[in-house]
């Protein structure tokens, strides 16, 4: 704890000089936060993924040029330079790392959790795929093709999960309401 | 500001919603939203963040080619804005150092709040 006392402290610290030079306000930094999870999380991700269920040339749309085809959604904020969408089906599974440091498709998916980040999670999942799914309680069947996709500061890459069985019938806010967050980063099945 | 930094833990209830912790501690909220806030007023571009992120990563990774345990994130983090900071000359190194005393030294309690 004393480490992170420390941290607390230097933290502390460069915000009263940054206060001070009049450089960052402590409402923008507050904003800052709010905004990255109460307007950006997980959510923005999920209604581009049940719009893609709902409507097929949305769909097409989004595979073809994900950052394109959520323009008139208006997400605010975020690092998403171009997103690319990776659809999984019943031959295919895919997944999104980071194997440089941590990059992430922020302003669909919020926040990355503390896995992403994790040199375990970054290196393992190169080289035993099947292993690190399994460990996340994803099993697939061994005549499925898993497909790594390592984003990068110029792309970054979001999962199009299954729609799940069952799911005939429900409205778009309905569908949204199914999509999780790592279902986005493909390391969970909808179902 | 102790109001503050519980509200900011009542925010972040959507992300826990997974079962994930965001931030382990406020003051790396409060990092993010410095190194964030400063990008959108333009006093750098992201990637320059990002690559003094990579470059402290990568000198852990270096320091550490054993570890079974993961860095903690933020430290990272922290680092690599310090770093920025320093090579655009945003604070002085100086006035940094003693403020950061002066803080460590203030009596005890003090910075409880900051811990919740």
């Amino acid at each position: 704890m004393s480490e992170t006392t420390e941290q607390a402290i230097r933290a502390e610290a460069i915000e009263l000089l940054l206060r001070e030079k009049g450089l960052v306000s402590e409402a923008q930094i507050d904003g800052i936060i709010q905004q990255y999870n109460a307007r950006t999380g997980p959510l923005n991700g999920a209604y581009l993924v049940a719009r893609a269920w709902a409507d097929a040339a949305f769909k097409a749309a989004l595979l073809q040029d994900g950052t394109r085809a959520m323009e008139p959604f208006n997400f605010s904020g975020g690092e998403v330079q171009k997103l690319v969408v990776k659809e999984n089906t019943p031959q295919t599974h895919n997944l999104v790392v980071c194997t440089l440091c941590s990059c992430y498709p922020w302003a669909v998916l919020g926040l990355p959790p503390r896995w992403y980040k994790d040199p375990a999670y970054r290196s393992r999942v190169v080289k035993e795929p099947r292993k690190v799914l399994g460990e996340f309680g994803v099993n697939l069947p061994d005549s499925s093709l898993v497909k790594v996709w390592d984003s990068s500061a110029e792309i970054r890459y979001m999962v199009l999960p299954q729609r799940p069985s069952g799911s005939e019938g429900m409205s778009e806010a309905e569908l949204a309401e199914l999509v999780t967050r790592d279902s986005m980063i493909g390391v969970e099945l909808l179902d | 500001m102790r109001e503050t930094e519980y509200g900011l833990q009542g925010r972040l209830a959507p992300p826990l919603a997974n079962g994930e912790l965001v931030f382990e501690a406020p003051w790396q909220g409060r990092v993010f939203g410095m190194a964030r806030s400063l990008c959108e007023s333009g006093l750098y571009s992201w990637d320059e963040f990002r690559q003094r992120l990579i470059k402290s990563i990568a000198l852990w990774e270096l320091a550490n080619p054993d570890a079974q345990d993961s860095y903690e994130y933020y430290d990272l983090f922290l680092t690599a804005f310090e770093n920025l900071l320093a090579d655009k000359d945003l604070l002085g190194g100086a006035v940094l150092s003693g403020l950061i005393a002066e803080l460590t030294t203030r009596p005890h309690g003090h910075d409880h709040e900051h811990e919740h």
